[in-house]
């Protein structure tokens, strides 16, 4: 068997590793266009200076040997046959495939600014290694002390943390009203804002660039959208990540925002699979498909398409967002719907001491939690969302400081303390 | 492997694992010089939650799951699985991204907000032939699975 895999972080790894659970033999090859595995998260970690050498990787050192896999460092795949069943290199090189794993991951969303060019100095992106590198070396060279982010989301709050451990201010700048917008509610963002107005930093909402003035070739200010001029000799551009699908655009393998995946992880097209941040597999809550672009979601179903692409039988039973940022020494983890749009949603909150608590509640079941500085035992928030646990009883409970499973149900508790659910 | 199982009806909510379970993992092993010397704080520091509400109590530790969801969210590959199946955590390379606690539905894996690292997480008493919690509890609340 020969298996092919485009992509190589958590989603490939983890299919590597069941592929090799059932298929000691089977040739591996993986194609990658970055020049050593790496945890992208951990990029921030990274330029902060909070990395000891050579920690940057996440598996272990004899990954490639043990696996025995070949990995083709700094390539391109550029085409994908699905008839004659082969992936085409940059270099020309055709690779044919038995089982082919697109998990190519996504890359930075581009829009277009006035007087933003490709090329402009001082301006950068924040998802590979590379941008890290690129970033410490731009920062060191100008002697930089500030900058601006464009984008209070994930990647924002990764640049954010990055920059603050370089002992930098910024601003940051969005569109919308609060921080991490697409979980958090203004409450949560304004125990961050908080945080970042004591060292200097400032959050600058529904505000976006009009406009970027360049000397030289370098950045040199900003226009906002406020009609304010801003001084800027590095921006980050955080404003997102789409799934990267162009591989398969113009084949059978069918994308909407991302890579169409069944429960087996497997696209429309036989013996082509999908996995991360590419690909739009089961969101638990809506029971639709849906791209879910975290570190864990891309872990199981690299796993579950590498069991399948084994012929191991499994399936992926969906997950749902949630996420875990620290920032300023303010943790917070979200789960789910945090932010309901329509009406039938129940929204608890409880704020005090600094520690804001909010839990989303819909037909009886948590859909949705916000925890801010109160992250102990955040995971059986998660589990009572999996479980679609009645909590009609249980509203009071769920926003205690204590919060456990003493809380809950016997049946439930013993299920899952002393029973068979003891582990999973 | 070693597995542990607990009995919240056997519990007397002494709490007596947790001390012994900081003074397992203590550098002299000894209880007094544990807390006295070393700093350990007996509730804090152990690998154990501990709940109690009313009249009833138990203590809970890592469940070393089969299909760890703290392995597959570990960003640095601290959290891992030994060759016996223990889950175990490597401090080293712990940069305190919370994922582990994020997905541990037990919510067994304690932060060490100040080091930014998982404070612990219990690793079965590695070469202990019986856990420090299961050796030191009176009523049999915490055993081991056979």
């Amino acid at each position: 068997m020969k298996y092919v895999i485009v992509g190589y972080s958590v989603a490939a790894v983890n299919a590597i590793t069941a592929i090799r659970e059932s298929d000691k033999t089977g040739e591996i090859t993986v194609i990658s266009n970055e020049d050593q595995l790496y945890s992208r998260p951990l990029i921030s970690y990274y330029l902060a200076g909070k990395l000891k050498k050579d920690k940057i990787g996440f598996t272990s050192k004899d990954f490639e040997k043990d696996m025995k896999i070949t990995v083709l460092y700094g390539a391109e795949a550029v085409k994908i046959e699905t008839k004659s069943r082969h992936v085409e290199l940059n270099n020309k090189k055709k690779l044919p495939y038995d089982r082919l794993l697109v998990c190519t991951g996504g890359s930075p969303i581009k829009i277009p600014v006035d007087g933003l060019k490709d090329g402009l100095k001082g301006v950068f992106t924040f998802t590979k290694l590379a941008d890290a590198k690129e970033l410490e070396k731009y920062i060191e060279k100008n002697k930089l002390k500030e900058a601006v982010i464009l984008g209070g989301g994930l990647i924002g709050m990764k640049a954010a943390e990055a920059l603050l451990g370089k002992k930098m201010k910024f601003k940051i700048l969005d569109i919308a009203d609060r921080l991490l917008a697409n979980t958090f509610d203004k409450e949560a963002s304004a125990l961050l804002e908080e945080k970042l107005k004591a060292n200097g930093c400032e959050f600058l909402k529904e505000t976006t660039i009009k406009k970027v003035i360049a000397k030289a070739g370098k950045i040199e200010d900003l226009v906002l959208s406020s009609g304010k001029k801003l001084k800027a000799k590095l921006l980050i551009m955080a404003v997102g990540v789409r799934p990267e699908i162009s591989l398969v655009k113009g084949t059978p393998i069918t994308a909407g925002r991302g890579i169409i995946v069944d429960s087996r992880m497997e696209t429309g097209v036989p013996g082509v699979f999908s996995a991360g941040d590419c690909a739009e597999g089961l969101e638990f809550l809506s029971g639709k498909g849906a791209v879910i672009a975290i570190w864990p979601t891309a872990a199981k179903q690299g796993k579950v398409a590498g069991h399948n692409m084994a012929g191991v039988k499994d399936v992926f039973t969906g997950s749902f967002a949630m996420n875990s940022v620290e920032i300023l020494g303010v943790p917070s983890i979200s789960f789910g719907i945090t932010n309901p749009k329509e009406d039938g949603y129940e929204v608890l909150k409880k704020s005090a001491d600094g520690k804001y608590k909010k839990i989303v509640i819909k037909d009886n079941k948590l859909v949705g939690v916000i925890l801010v500085n109160c992250i102990e035992r955040a995971g059986i928030y998660g589990l009572l969302i999996k479980e679609k646990l009645d909590v009609f009883g249980l509203k009071k409970e769920l926003l205690t400081d204590d919060f456990g499973f003493l809380l809950l149900p016997t049946d439930f508790r013993k299920h899952f303390v002393t029973g068979e659910g003891t582990e999973v | 492997m070693k597995r542990i199982e607990i009995n919240e009806e056997y519990c007397l909510g002494c709490r007596l694992c947790e001390v012994h379970c900081v003074t397992a993992h203590s550098k002299s092993k000894d209880i007094i010089k544990t807390f006295k010397s070393e700093g350990f704080k007996p509730l804090v520091d152990s690998c154990i939650a501990f709940e109690k509400c009313g009249y009833t109590t138990f203590a809970l530790q890592c469940r070393h799951c089969h299909d760890a969801p703290c392995i597959e969210a570990c960003l640095t590959s601290a959290m891992y699985r030994d060759k016996e199946g223990t889950v175990l955590h490597d401090k080293d390379k712990c940069v305190g991204c919370w994922m582990c606690i994020m997905v541990c539905p037990f919510g067994v894996i304690k932060p060490d907000f100040k080091n930014k690292r998982v404070a612990s997480k219990c690793d079965l008493c590695g070469d202990r032939e019986t856990p420090a919690c299961v050796e030191h509890c009176p009523n049999e609340a915490i055993k081991l699975k056979k």
